[in-house]
């Protein structure tokens, strides 16, 4: 018990909460939870970045919440209080949003209410902030919201870049000229299944480079 | 984990429901009055892009006193209805209720030529949700002068196109009327009549969003019929 408590705060087993998430632990692409946002939010790098710190937001909050409410929690009823804390983050976020950033608000629209059954955030508080301390509780929903807003922005900015012709709003193939060249952006690009086949593309990738994310087959 | 008493579930979901009621009518409001704005200066933004007026967030609120001159309830008798604020009508509302008790909401511009303006509102559905826009009839009350639609959820690439100018000034210089008698813009697919004044191309792969627009734009409007007839020159 009191070496736990004497952990530094960065140990080498708390940076893992951050960074697994990005990798080996990815929401998205390894877990494969939380695709339904992922496919609705990138069609545009501005409403995915914003998607992506509104998720963090929440996630590092809940999971804060439970981890310090963990021990009062009656386990009978932990899933409602779980998704109560949950449900009261998305509407201050939403809130926030319509208040300071209204234009991305409209274009996220439902979504941002929808963070509520990503299951990406139920899955942590009951994986686990129901049994950590607070602190790696907050680190572990910073890591898995940063391993899934990574996703989003790397999808967002495929589909942008080669729908819109543009990054972050800004009309870089414009700007190229390439158009005069006969370029056409591609229209298939902002549809729904490409979200799908780029996150596909992404997990190839991935498992090709570390093959022991490659479940064996049976 | 340690089995709780019933009495300390009840008590527990208590007092957690209480303090997120609480939180959460505190933040909203906090915030309200910034989001009430921003609804505000998104409709005056809307309103002055149907009369060719380019207003950003900072310079909406200001550029909307300068152009927007007066603005009044109409009911569809045509007569005008006192003491009932334009801006704050919501047209959605307005809908459910019955024909005669409607209010119609009209704005007056007048533009940089100097030419007055009328702006009527309109609402109506799209493939996925609500669309909407405003149309600015010239002088004589039947010439489009300019419009602006917009969606909420419309699919990119084909429905959203509405809100896009070169789906919008296809609506310069149209009539709604013929011969005397209302008669609204046709939507037409597989390319409209160039020399015909009351008919706009719809857009390929957004057939359901544009017959909804043509809807709009009809169903609106024809509302308008005794006040636009009455006032025409």
């Amino acid at each position: 018990m009191e070496n736990v408590e004497k952990e530094p705060l960065f140990s080498a087993k708390y940076r893992k909460l951050l960074t697994n998430p990005l990798g080996q632990d990815n929401p998205i692409t390894v877990q494969v939870l939380g695709i339904c946002s992922a496919l609705a939010v990138t069609v545009k790098m501005n409403p995915a970045i914003v998607m992506a710190i509104s998720v963090m937001v929440v996630m590092a909050v809940s999971n804060v919440v439970i981890a310090s409410l963990r021990k009062m929690i009656p386990g009978r009823i932990r899933i409602i209080v779980q998704l109560v804390v949950i449900a009261t983050m998305v509407i201050i976020v939403d809130q926030f949003l319509k208040a300071f950033a209204f234009d991305i608000s409209k274009q996220l629209s439902v979504f941002v209410g929808l963070i509520i059954t990503n299951c990406i955030i139920m899955g942590r508080l009951e994986a686990f902030a129901m049994a950590n301390k607070p602190w790696p509780a907050f680190l572990d929903g910073l890591g898995n919201a940063w391993g899934y807003g990574a996703i989003l922005i790397i999808v967002s900015f495929f589909r942008e870049f080669l729908g819109s012709g543009s990054i972050m709003g800004f009309p870089v193939m414009e700007k190229i000229g390439v158009y005069n060249w006969g370029y056409e952006d591609n229209g298939m690009m902002i549809l729904p299944p490409m979200a799908l086949i780029t996150v596909g593309l992404i997990i190839w990738v991935q498992r090709s480079r570390n093959k022991t994310l490659i479940e064996e087959n049976k | 984990m340690k089995d709780f008493s019933n009495r300390y579930i009840m008590v527990f979901s208590v007092v957690m429901i209480v303090s997120v009621a609480i939180l959460l009518s505190l933040t909203a409001l906090l915030l309200q009055p910034r989001q009430e704005k921003n609804v505000e200066v998104e409709k005056k933004m809307n309103i002055l892009s149907s009369i060719n007026v380019t207003s950003t967030k900072a310079d909406a609120v200001e550029l909307y006193d300068k152009y927007i001159r007066e603005s009044y309830v109409v009911n569809i008798e045509g007569e005008r209805v006192e003491g009932v604020d334009a801006f704050t009508v919501g047209l959605r509302a307005e809908q459910k209720k019955p024909l005669e008790e409607q209010f119609l909401p009209v704005f007056i511009a007048v533009d940089d030529r100097g030419d007055t303006l009328h702006i009527l509102p309109l609402e109506g559905k799209g493939l996925w949700g609500p669309i909407w826009g405003y149309v600015a009839l010239k002088e004589d009350l039947s010439t489009i002068d300019g419009v602006t639609f917009d969606h909420q959820g419309e699919t990119p690439g084909l429905g959203a196109e509405i809100n896009t100018t070169a789906f919008e000034s296809q609506f310069l210089n149209k009539s709604l009327f013929r011969d005397g008698s209302f008669f609204g813009i046709k939507v037409v697919k597989g390319g409209a009549d160039p020399q015909s004044s009351h008919e706009v191309d719809a857009i390929s792969g957004g057939t359901i969003t544009s017959k909804g627009l043509e809807a709009m734009v009809y169903d609106g409007l024809i509302k308008y019929e005794k006040y636009l007839s009455k006032n025409r020159k």
